[in-house]
């Protein structure tokens, strides 16, 4: 996004394109008449199109097509062996929708979602914080050296770490409880435990995710004018107060866009579960993702579809508050 | 962005080196052990306390990982995935991006709006009829199966759109001057412009694919089309649950190549995050 408004006016002589060189400016001038300009025109129009058109096959067969189906299937008993006709099944209005808020599994499942981004944003988001200003203003040297450590684990397949990680919760042969033993704290029996396995899994993905957010913090502190700093360090303000008064009030549409894109990825954990505890013990750790994936594995797509769709109403709900708050931003 | 105020003089505090110091410790720590546990027996897995450097190291564990185990077809699996979607990617997204920035038609801002709308939807929505759908096509458990869906994305779209809405218009009136075709000029002016965009959605997307796993974990049903995450994970929840050493060769298999690439650039990487927002 920066990209496009730190640009410098392209300064075109052709009056064809209009003064500001804004695409998607509408009714733009088209001056210069006359026959060779038409040609060119739907010259252009269709080159447009040739353009965009593989793209569009692809994107209509396999996105927009799914999404549309999604509602449709939603609204019927679809089972696997309906696969060969989807539509020769029977529609059963919203059914499968008050099925799922009357399931004790389904709620359980949305209960430990919300308790998975409730937690799980403010934990990654404080970290993020804490790490982009160490760096951002802490340090001198090495700077580009410890951000490229705190990202690493973001490229890393969630799968992966998820293995490593339930080596290192074993209770016994584990690192964290070794590590926390040499302080005298015995540590339980992290992912056996209705209690621990949640925050367990909060800490993976936390530990997973919190550099991206770094990153976007890093970008965001840039455009917290250090003058501001050095005239309220004057009038006598410690760092606690020009944290607190200067930069989190910069920073503001900086943190709500990146708790709102971690609260869109979280509230889709699967993977973390799915490896680490398949979903127990006692359900305790089973995510919405999780059992919408059950469902559809047991063949009741129908409803594993109506399961989807609530986890996506959900994420519009979210991303509508997301470009308010751009908006605003701007 | 570069903001041409006076940097400060940064007081270098040491307890602050200390404290990020043991915070990269704690970041890098389970990768180490990971590497280190690939090299050591199953026995010494299971021995508490654990050890931190493998007692008899050896290579016993991927040696039985690409022989017993089939890790060798899901590599080959996730890299074929990996390649023919990225490069899906960088073709048809620059295009789009390319009809998006540059020139003129209609139904312009009604396609840039879908992409917009659609930049977030997530794979859990669509994965049910998407299934119907690749399953109707025959393609079930067939690496086109695994690759079709995310060949092309609107993040790769919005991502080279946002690129090239910054590079000088002159270009295409010049080459239109010169007689140029339409196409000839995307193809031959403006897309070698695109280095840094296309090098950017090239990585991510790499970086995307490989590490996915819904969608293969339903598409792929047999040890012939399994990418290296879906072999994992079923791995590690299956009959080899208890074969420690076994899965962190496992685990570093699918980790290693692409801390490799993120390495090598990943001054790419975070300038994409920090421009888009998004991984």
């Amino acid at each position: 996004m920066a990209s496009a408004t730190t640009t410098p006016r392209r300064r075109s002589t052709d009056r064809r394109r209009g003064e500001t060189g804004d695409p998607e400016q509408k009714g733009r001038g088209l001056r210069r008449g006359g026959k060779s300009h038409t040609v060119g025109r739907r010259r252009e129009e269709r080159a447009a199109w040739i353009l965009a058109l593989p793209f569009l096959v692809l994107f209509l067969t396999f996105t927009a097509w799914p999404v549309i189906q999604s509602t449709f299937m939603s609204l019927t008993d679809t089972q696997a062996r309906d696969l060969r006709t989807p539509f020769a099944v029977d529609f059963v209005g919203l059914d499968n929708f008050s099925q799922a808020l009357a399931d004790p599994i389904f709620r359980q499942a949305a209960f430990n979602t919300a308790y998975f981004v409730l937690v799980g944003v403010p934990l990654t988001l404080t970290m993020a914080l804490a790490a982009a200003l160490a760096l951002d203003k802490g340090i001198g040297k090495f700077r580009s050296f410890f951000r490229l450590g705190f990202y690493t684990p973001v490229v890393t397949s969630i799968v992966a770490v998820a293995v490593v990680w339930r080596f290192l919760l074993h209770p016994d042969a584990g690192l964290v409880n070794t590590v926390i033993g040499w302080v005298g704290v015995d540590g339980p029996n992290w992912l056996g435990s209705t209690t621990w396995a949640m925050p367990s899994l909060i800490a993976m993905a936390s530990w997973r995710n919190f550099g991206t957010a770094m990153i976007i913090f890093l970008a965001g502190l840039q455009s917290v004018p250090w003058s501001l700093h050095e005239a309220a360090a004057i009038d006598g303000a410690n760092a606690v107060q020009r944290f607190r008064h200067i930069t989190l009030p910069l920073l503001k549409p900086t943190i709500l866009f990146v708790s709102v894109t971690t609260a869109i990825g979280y509230l889709q954990f699967f993977e973390e579960p799915f490896v680490m505890t398949d979903g127990g013990p006692l359900n305790s750790t089973i995510s919405a993702s999780m059992y919408t994936f059950q469902q559809f594995s047991f063949g009741n797509y129908g409803y594993a579809a109506a399961l989807s769709y609530l986890i996506f109403v959900v994420i519009v709900i979210v991303t509508a508050i997301q470009f308010r708050v751009l908006r605003e931003r701007d | 962005m570069s903001f041409t105020q006076q940097e400060p003089t940064v007081r270098s505090r040491w307890w602050l080196y200390g404290l990020l110091t043991a915070a990269l410790a704690a970041v890098m720590a389970p990768f180490i052990w990971m590497v280190l546990g690939s090299f050591k027996s199953n026995a010494e897995l299971r021995q508490a306390p654990p050890t931190w450097w493998p007692e008899e190291a050896s290579f016993n564990n991927y040696i039985e990982l690409f022989s017993r185990l089939n890790f060798g077809q899901f590599f080959f699996n996730s890299t074929a995935v990996a390649v023919v979607v990225t490069a899906g990617n960088l073709i048809f997204c620059s295009m789009v991006g390319y009809a998006l920035a540059m020139l003129d038609f209609r139904g312009k801002n009604v396609l840039f709006a879908l992409i917009m709308g659609t930049l977030m939807i997530p794979g859990v929505v669509t994965f049910v009829p998407l299934f119907v759908l690749v399953a109707n096509a025959g393609l079930v458990n067939t690496l086109p199966g695994l690759m079709l869906p995310f060949l092309v994305a609107p993040f790769g779209v919005f991502l080279m759109r946002q690129f090239m809405i910054g590079l000088p218009k002159d270009l295409l009136d010049a080459a239109r001057v010169d007689g140029a075709g339409e196409l000839r000029i995307f193809f031959r002016v403006f897309l070698p412009l695109c280095g840094p965009a296309l090098a950017t959605l090239g990585i991510l997307t790499f970086l995307g694919s490989w590490n996915n796993f819904l969608w293969p974990l339903v598409v792929a049903q047999t040890e012939d089309t399994y990418t290296l995450p879906v072999a994992l994970a079923l791995y590690s929840t299956g009959q080899n649950a208890t074969q420690y050493g076994l899965l962190l060769a496992g685990a570093t298999t699918v980790v290693l190549p692409v801390l490799l690439v993120f390495m090598v650039f990943q001054r790419r990487f975070i300038q994409g995050i920090a421009t888009t927002g998004m991984k």
